[in-house]
């Protein structure tokens, strides 16, 4: 006969609300490890996508995430020279946070190296990936954009002609593709009026300067747009991305590339160990602790839930050890409530995470390897905790029945 | 097991609560016996040391010395066990309160069938008894009610049901019929000397009611923890 099944009956009202209140506990637990997990994954999202064997940067910096890279575009022809280079590609991005239809938007908007990438690469879940070189993006699922959709961002607008999913800044920004060209027009884009007061300026300059007297063309010039005054480079990007020709050494291209004084060079790997130790890695340890803390507050609520619960029925159990009840019946009573106590609060913990998680602003990755963790934690948790109920049931003299 | 062995014997059994100033003799040098299907009633005012003179024979409250023996071996010399005093208790005794001390979780069937499960029957066999121990004690067809449930004779009647449950050798009760009417006490007191005298076990009765003493074959007396035997009230059973 079991008992512990027939105590929970009776105390069936009290018994679930206990397991209910203990498995939104577990499940801020297992959210917090999910939103762990989810950091570190969106983290390196990008970079994984990207798939670059070496990061070109702009010399001593660990950017273009953990900080600001920038560095000449014609990096890119350089690195193109190296033997054993199969492809170099330009990388741009920033983010910008503007309005659209009444409600505000953060996009972090990566500028592909057209024509050589076409976000081919690029997880799309409807639409296509950019067909353009100017005026397409494809957008991440997070930022509320339909395909067909059309955005201003600076003095053009954009047509939204594909979605991802899952494509995530590690600011938790969603992502938006488009050309490198493109995404430079928005980042350096200025008002009508201060193109005009800077060219005005650049006028007024030429003219005092004494050169301008023996080449007039410059002073014709310097009131025109910027690419066309040979004086003024293109504009900057982040980074120059290079995948290498299969069997070739990497140690021997970046050997090459660190020679050049003007630039940094990681490898992809350590480009990821560089962005987890750096923007993500406070965020991540502040989780890492709040979710220790949680588990032992869980481990001490249960411990007292099961302490009273024990206590509740301690005139039983010294009326059961009266009746000759061996040790393991009584054990067997108050483990099994725990355990009982334990399983349904953990199966509450996933069905209401799997319902809340992802209306979380944030990524919430729940792994198998975690739930595993977790059933594991709540069995300790659960003999622990029942470690000081099972002291008092068994330090019970069956002659307390009599008081 | 002895065939004429008495069901209970204490010799010379002392109980001291405390110790200095505090120090309370509840038990004075107690020898008595008593033989199986013999029913005996404890009487004496409050204080007096019944109960603890049941709880010592019933192994959970062990003496201060003297001996104690049950079917003729000696299980506890002072506070020292001789032999596993839990299966004694489940083996051999069965106990029945003032309050009926049911299980709250357990219903009337499973009361009697947890003191059959703890023996290791269970199943068909062990609801067959129960059954049928609820049957002759009258409360079957409120077999699976809970305690609460219950009138307190009902619940009285179910203790009953479970202390017999393992055919003990003797049936302790302390102040069984304290929660009856006089009716039902007196109904209650019947049932102890029928099932001492058809089950062949040492039945001992704490009990204060005056007015049911003629079903006991003897009765004791207590006096600030002195024991003595008053004279038989009733002939000697068969
Ligand atoms: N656990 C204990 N610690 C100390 N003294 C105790 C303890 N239990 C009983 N006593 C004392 O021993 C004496 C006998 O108590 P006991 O309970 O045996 O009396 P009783 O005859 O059953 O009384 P009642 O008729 O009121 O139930 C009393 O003086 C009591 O105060
Ligand atoms: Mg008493």
């Amino acid at each position: 006969m079991n008992l512990a099944i027939r105590d929970v009956r009776f105390n069936l009202g009290r018994f679930l609300l206990t397991a209910v209140g203990l498995g939104l506990l577990l499940m801020i637990v297992m959210g917090m490890g999910g939103i762990y997990k989810g950091i570190e994954e969106d983290a390196v999202l990008l970079i994984d996508e990207l798939n670059a064997d070496l990061w070109i940067v702009q010399s001593d910096t660990r950017g273009p995430f953990a900080e600001l890279s920038r560095l000449p575009a014609n990096v890119e022809d350089r690195a193109w020279a190296v033997p054993g280079v199969a492809s170099a590609r330009r990388f741009v991005t920033h983010t910008v946070q503007r309005e659209y239809q009444g409600r505000s938007i953060r996009i972090s908007i990566v500028g592909l190296s057209w024509p050589t990438d076409r976000g081919e690469w690029l997880p799309i879940i409807s639409g296509r990936t950019i067909a353009q070189g100017h005026y397409e993006m494809v957008a991440d699922v997070t930022l509320g954009l339909g395909v067909g959709e059309h955005i201003t961002l600076g003095k053009d607008t954009y047509h939204v002609v594909g979605i991802t999913k899952n494509m995530i800044s590690s600011g938790g920004d969603g992502l938006a593709f488009m050309s490198i060209a493109d995404s430079q027009a928005i980042q350096f884009d200025a008002a009508g009026e201060a193109t005009r007061l800077e060219r005005a300026a650049r006028r007024g300059r030429a003219e005092d300067d004494d050169i301008t007297q023996s080449q007039p063309g410059m002073l014709e010039r310097a009131n025109m747009p910027a690419s066309m005054n040979p004086a003024f480079g293109s504009p900057m990007v982040s980074a120059i991305l290079v995948n290498l020709k299969p069997g070739v050494d990497i140690e021997i291209v970046r050997e090459v590339m660190n020679g050049w004084a003007d630039v940094t060079v990681y490898s992809g790997e350590q480009e990821r160990q560089l962005l987890l130790q750096g923007p993500v890695d406070r965020a991540r340890r502040q989780i890492g602790l709040f979710r220790v803390l949680l588990v032992a507050i869980s481990a001490i609520i249960m411990s007292l839930i099961l302490y009273t619960m024990t206590l509740d029925k301690i005139h039983d159990i010294a009326l059961l050890k009266l009746m000759g009840a061996k040790d393991r019946v009584i054990l067997g009573l108050v483990l099994q409530e725990a355990f009982l106590l334990g399983a349904i609060a953990y199966v509450l913990a996933y069905f209401i995470g799997k319902k809340l998680f992802p209306f979380f602003p944030r990524r919430v990755i729940v792994t198998n390897d975690m739930l595993v963790w977790l059933a594991f934690a709540v069995m300790v948790i659960c003999i622990v905790g029942s470690a000081l109920g099972i002291r008092k049931a068994m330090s019970v003299e069956p002659n307390e029945v009599l008081s | 097991m002895t065939q004429h062995a008495p069901a209970i014997e204490t010799i010379g059994i002392s109980k001291i609560y405390g110790s200095g100033n505090t120090e309370v003799i509840a038990l004075r040098e107690a020898t008595m016996t008593i033989q199986r299907g013999e029913v005996v009633a404890l009487l004496g005012p409050s204080g007096s040391g019944k109960s603890t003179l049941l709880s010592s024979i019933g192994l959970i409250n062990p003496p201060t010395s003297g001996q104690i023996k049950i079917d003729g071996k000696v299980v506890m010399d002072g506070p020292k066990p001789f032999v596993n005093l839990q299966r004694y208790r489940r083996e051999r005794l069965g106990f029945i309160f003032q309050k009926s001390n049911l299980i709250p979780f357990l219903s009337a069937i499973e009361n009697v069938m947890i003191a059959l499960s703890i023996s290791g029957i269970e199943g068909r066999p062990a609801k067959r008894r129960a059954m049928e121990l609820l049957d002759s004690l009258g409360v079957a067809e409120r077999a699976k009610n809970l305690p609460s449930a219950l009138s307190g004779g009902q619940q009285q009647r179910v203790a009953i049901a479970r202390a017999l449950a393992n055919k003990p050798s003797l049936l302790l009760a302390d102040e069984p019929t304290a929660a009856l009417d006089s009716k039902l006490g007196r109904q209650v007191m019947e049932l102890f000397r029928e099932i001492g005298h058809e089950n062949q076990a040492g039945v001992l009765v704490v009990t204060h009611d005056q007015r049911s003493l003629e079903v006991f074959d003897r009765i004791l007396h207590m006096d600030d923890g002195l024991l003595t035997e008053l004279e038989v009230a009733n002939s000697k059973p068969k």
